[in-house]
């Protein structure tokens, strides 16, 4: 069994974000890099399945700047197989649909069994990435996933929903979306951290997995930030301090609203 | 002269602190209350590595540097001293010399479960007559006719003794032969004849069992000398030396959860209508320990560099050693004094960290032996050596 996992580096979360007013982006280089710790759950479950599986290859996918190798190896270090990193300077600037594009792309020429992705990313925080790379891939999807095995051909996860949860199956190949509540990723074990390196680790350009320069970057990006504003103030908030009674008062003042 | 560390330093370092964030910290406090060794937290140590950073890897262990050994130690510091303590005393006082002296049936034997802590390390040196005077050994080891040993006396202060499955013994076979008369034993804690007394009930690392060891009568093989008989004393300094590299690194652990504490605190207390952090008296503090744990840090990794790169490294243990657990015991009592009377109380860590910080001034050598170390290199190496 093949698993790919979509895997993402971002800005450490001890690090404030900043938005870089010239390009209306996400400042990305100042501070400590490391992997998104959603991505962690992904990896930790594609671990697990090739573990349960008894063979099988877990890739780590991904598409950023080259350096971002080095926050990839953590997934490497926690024992997936190899990795595969998209770096291109014409990849750059890429939003939702371009960089979905772009994996699509890369995760077609891998061509495995199960493609995995964590929630979301902690920088972006868009949560859909895995939906748009299995429609470019025409591939069933299930998200928030809380429980899953993989078993003859087919998945079976246990989906998180506000009513509950909901048990969905499907034939593979297929895209699933892991909640941070599926497992506890392991920490790499020092032996795993000294054998990450040995481990293969492609950087390619666009023109190595066959993509188009032109639907990728700020070229085949469709979003347009025109403007960045504070959000606005949120006016009267009323704060409940918990004295046993707080319960109740929320209740009361969501009844008084008529909210529920 | 380069400062940054490798990939794989900084991997490990991650590692270490987001195990010791996420794992050891939420525990911190009640290991000390309730003066518990933290068992399941070091199997976990063991079974990522920690346990036996150095050991090669043919031994079982992950086979890294003493700088990454080093960073990995003051992150399990920063979140609980004891833990540290264990940590480093099967690292630095165990596998080390097992791993340096030990023949290739004693590495094989004991090294692979004690670098994953299925079993636990002890180092029985110190006795009730012989602490800094190490050479005061009292422990006999008395050679048999066919060449099997036994070993009589009472081994005081030692670290995992309680807990511990094997320990590195010392005894004088040969009192006339004076610090060459002295012998090192690797002791499994289930000979016939061993016996842990209870735990000390300790000021800090309330977590670390410490206790007696009686020898009475134990019979051990030949096969259990290590290194070569009446080269223990040589054994034990080398390996002390080693063993300040870790505890320099437990020190500066401390006094980093010193300052973070501190840091926090200072930043949401407010007095006399401002922040506490913006009263120069509370600020300096906090930039005077910042300063010392920088240094000892420093001094700390060019011990552990010089050990890597196989340069004479002993003064500049001592010299991180001594520094090291100075800047903790200052960066601690200086944290409660940023606290108040909020320090004073268990609820914060820092009077955890202030009873913790004194025993790094004491074990694997006082101040005043470091003292003593470094003043000797002076005279025999020069002031710029």
């Amino acid at each position: 069994m093949k698993i790919a996992v979509c895997v993402k580096e971002v800005p450490d979360t001890s690090v404030e974000k900043r938005i870089d007013p010239s390009t209306m982006r996400l400042s990305r280089d100042a501070g400590d890099r490391t992997l998104n710790s959603f991505d962690l759950n992904a990896i930790e479950q594609a671990i697990r399945l090739k573990e349960a599986a008894g063979d099988g290859e877990v890739v780590l996918v991904s598409m950023g700047p080259a350096r971002a190798v080095e926050s990839i190896r953590k997934g490497l270090a926690m024992g997936a197989d190899r990795a595969v990193l998209v770096a291109d300077d014409a990849a750059a600037g890429s939003d939702l649909v371009a960089t979905s594009y772009v994996l699509a792309t890369a995760l077609e020429r891998e061509n495995p069994d199960v493609i995995l992705f964590g929630q979301q990313a902690s920088d972006g925080d868009g949560a859909v990435m895995w939906s748009a790379v299995a429609d470019r891939l025409r591939l069933p999807v299930i998200s928030q996933i809380s429980e899953l095995t993989v078993a003859g051909g087919e998945a079976t996860a246990k989906r998180q929903t506000e009513f509950g949860y909901d048990t969905i199956k499907t034939a593979l190949p297929a895209v699933l979306a892991v909640s941070d509540a599926i497992n506890e990723p392991r920490y790499p074990s020092l032996k795993g951290i000294m054998g990450a390196k040995k481990k293969p680790q492609d950087v390619l350009g666009l023109g190595d997995i066959g993509a188009d320069a032109s639907r990728a970057g700020s070229a085949g990006s469709k979003t347009e930030v025109k403007a960045l504003n504070a959000p606005p103030s949120r006016g009267d908030t009323q704060k409940i301090e918990d004295d046993g009674s707080a319960a109740e008062k929320v209740v009361a003042f969501l009844i008084e609203r008529k909210l529920v | 002269m380069d400062f940054a560390l490798t990939e794989e330093q900084r991997m490990v370092q991650a590692t270490a602190r987001e195990f010791a964030r996420e794992r050891i910290a939420p525990e911190a406090a009640a290991i000390d209350r309730e003066h518990r060794h933290p068992a399941a937290l070091v199997a976990a140590m063991g079974e990522l590595g920690l346990m036996g950073i150095t050991v090669a890897e043919a031994d079982g262990g992950a086979g890294l540097d003493n700088v990454t050994y080093a960073l990995a130690v003051e992150e399990v510091a920063v979140a609980c001293a004891s833990t540290a303590a264990v940590m480093s005393v099967n690292n630095s006082l165990v596998c080390d010399p097992i791993g340096r002296f030990g023949t290739p049936e004693q590495r094989t034997r004991f090294l692979p479960s004690l670098a994953s802590a299925r079993t636990l390390g002890c180092f029985a040196l110190s006795e009730p007559e012989a602490g800094s005077d190490a050479a005061a050994q009292r422990t006999t080891a008395t050679v048999q006719s066919d060449g099997s040993w036994v070993l009589s006396g009472t081994k005081n202060w030692i670290t995992n003794g309680p807990v511990a499955d094997v320990a590195v013994t010392f005894a004088m076979n040969d009192r006339s032969a004076g610090t060459r008369g002295i012998t090192a034993f690797i002791v499994p804690m289930d000979t016939p004849g061993v016996t842990a007394g209870a735990p000390d009930d300790k000021l800090g690392i309330r977590g670390t069992q410490s206790s007696q060891i009686v020898l009475d009568d134990v019979h051990l093989g030949a096969d259990a000398v290590l290194g070569q008989v009446g080269s223990g004393f040589k054994v034990a300094m080398s390996t002390l030396d080693g063993g300040r590299i870790g505890i320099a690194a437990q020190a500066v652990g401390i006094a980093r959860a010193c300052l973070e504490a501190s840091l926090e605190y200072a930043k949401q207390r407010t007095s006399f209508g401002k922040a506490i952090i913006d009263h120069q008296a509370v600020a300096f503090k906090l930039a005077d320990m910042a300063a010392a744990i920088d240094g000892a840090r420093l001094l700390t990794l060019r011990a552990a560099w010089l050990k890597d790169n196989g340069l004479p490294y002993g003064r500049a243990a001592a010299t991180a050693k001594l520094v090291a657990s100075e800047a903790a015991n200052d960066a601690a009592r200086d944290a409660i004094q940023v606290f108040g009377g909020n320090g004073y109380v268990t609820e914060n860590p820092v009077e955890r960290h202030f009873r913790d910080a004194k025993i790094t001034e004491i074990y694997e050598g006082t101040s005043e032996i470091q003292r003593i170390v470094i003043a000797a290199s002076l005279v025999r190496d020069g002031v710029l050596n």
